[in-house]
């Protein structure tokens, strides 16, 4: 059982840290494929990278439902942690989470099973937030849309290999669609439901 | 110096969130429009109050941020929301467009171009560009849901019938993205050429509507038009009356009460720099009485 008092911590700073957390956030989705970087203090509960900790206290509360994946969830740790510092209630049902975490990317479930949003409000959608293997190194990503100034080249070690294959389904569903978030460590990347894959190689 | 007693950037912490929550929605849905729960801001809403949340929202220590109302950074409004973040942020501000890291905006986009890493924030009255075609929310948000938009069409095109024109000056509708019709707010037209492609992130805050949408940096944003009736820019047919510019958006200024005027730049600071390069328009050569000391 953990106690408070061995609660890791959350930020250093709480305003100034979500403040700077959210503009890598932010330039994170208004130039997808470009890797920012989180700068605050941020404590870690057990299976939980910097990055995602970060933004967890900077977009999370208790009108946020999270859904933890098997990795997230394997330990009662991050559901502790998330419920202590931003009071973010956790849900069993992915369908209707505002936030999906994903420790284990590559058992990530199907994307049907979170929220697309509807037509009339496809801003009622999971955003997802996946840690991955890396952010700077591995296959390359040529990608294109709103935010990127003719292509962009993303270098990442991502599982599901398949996810770009998957996202294409934004395409279809687009304005419905998912929002992902790459977390590695300290460096984000995010993919919003308007970035398509031009090519991949290794 | 005293501990402030209002939280940084005014807001408390769950509402900013809030606000970057649908921020985040707006810039991967562009030219959508989100809703959020708008906050009373200690000023009235004609003084930009979604433009200022969302500011808030964003708003960090290390950010030089400029206001401008129409133009001017020096109007009652502009300075007001200046000083506003200056006591409750800390931040340092600026009249330069080029040196401005977050530029909140009511009417006008910069002359000067924006570069990647800025963020222009407009403060929108009305966010709804089908509204005066449909009052009904519920309607509305469906012709989005279908991108039902004939109607806004045939509007414009009766406007061709009429006037032989398009009429609408200011607020011009576009398309964002291949997607969604979008309001600019009240920009006048002339400024709706640089909403595309542009590559600095526009965020759009509407106060009393409690809507806010987005242009992500390089995205296509285009006039709506016809044809055989494109999409036109208008300015006055003169230079600059104090600087010479022949390719900025003019105010017409009532000089005396006989009817004298004179047209000058409506961006002070774009009007200031090229003073200050040396470009001399007719006013600056001849200048007034009262500034004849100068
Ligand atoms: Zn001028």
């Amino acid at each position: 059982m953990t106690t408070i008092a061995e609660m890791p911590a959350g930020f250093a700073d709480k305003v100034l840290s979500a403040q700077s957390t959210f503009r890598s956030v932010m330039d994170a989705m208004a130039r997808p494929g470009s890797v920012q970087r989180v700068a605050a203090d941020v404590g870690t509960p057990a299976g939980m990278m910097r990055g995602a900790a970060a933004i967890a206290l900077t977009l999370f509360d208790h009108d946020t439902p999270i859904w933890l994946d098997a990795a997230m969830s394997a330990t009662p740790d991050v559901a502790r942690w998330l419920k202590f510092h931003a009071s973010a209630p956790v849900v069993g049902d992915s369908s209707i989470a505002s936030f999906a975490l994903i420790g284990d990317a590559a058992n990530l479930p199907a994307l049907e099973r979170f929220a697309f949003g509807s037509s009339e409000y496809p801003d009622r959608s999971t955003t997802l937030i996946l840690q991955v293997d890396s952010l700077t190194q591995g296959p390359t990503f040529e990608l294109k849309g709103p935010g990127i100034d003719g292509s962009a080249l993303l270098q990442a070690m991502i599982k599901p290999r398949d996810l770009f294959q998957r996202l294409s389904i934004n395409e279809v569903l687009f304005p419905r669609g998912i929002d992902v978030v790459l977390v590695h460590d300290d460096h984000i990347v995010a993919i919003p439901r308007t970035t398509r894959l031009i090519a991949s190689g290794v | 110096m005293n501990a402030p007693t209002y939280n940084f950037a005014y807001l408390d912490e769950q509402t900013k969130r809030m606000i970057r929550r649908a921020i985040l929605k707006a810039i991967a849905i562009p030219g959508y429009q989100v809703p959020f729960a708008s906050r009373e801001m200690p000023m009235p809403y004609g003084w930009g109050t979604g433009g200022v949340q969302v500011t808030a929202a964003i708003l960090g220590p290390d950010d030089v941020l400029k206001v401008i109302d129409q133009g001017s950074d020096d109007t009652t409004n502009a300075i007001s929301i200046r000083k506003f973040f200056g006591k409750t942020a800390g931040v340092a501000t600026t009249t330069s467009t080029t040196d401005a890291t977050v530029i909140q905006t009511r009417h006008r986009i910069p002359e000067a171009s924006l570069h990647a890493g800025q963020v222009l924030v407009y403060q929108v009255p009305i966010p709804e560009p089908l509204r005066f075609l449909e009052p009904r929310e519920t309607e509305t948000r469906r012709m989005h849901a279908l991108a039902e938009y004939g109607l806004m069409h045939v509007k414009l095109y009766e406007d061709i019938a009429r006037f032989g024109h398009i009429a609408t000056a200011y607020a011009y509708p576009v398309k964002v993205n291949a997607r969604y019709v979008m309001d600019p707010s009240p920009t006048p037209k002339f400024d709706n050429p640089k909403l595309d492609n542009c590559a600095a992130l526009q965020l759009f805050g509407a106060g009393r509507e409690k809507r806010i949408y987005a242009i992500p940096p390089y995205t296509t944003v285009v006039s709506l038009d016809f044809e055989d009736h494109p999409f036109t820019r208008y300015r006055f047919n003169a230079p600059c009356a104090l600087c010479g510019a022949d390719n900025s958006y003019l105010d017409e200024i009532v000089t005396d009460d006989k009817g004298g005027r004179m047209f000058v730049c409506s961006d002070t600071d774009f009007c200031e720099q090229r003073q200050a390069a040396g470009h001399h328009g007719t006013e600056s050569a001849a200048p007034h009485k009262e500034k004849a000391h100068v």
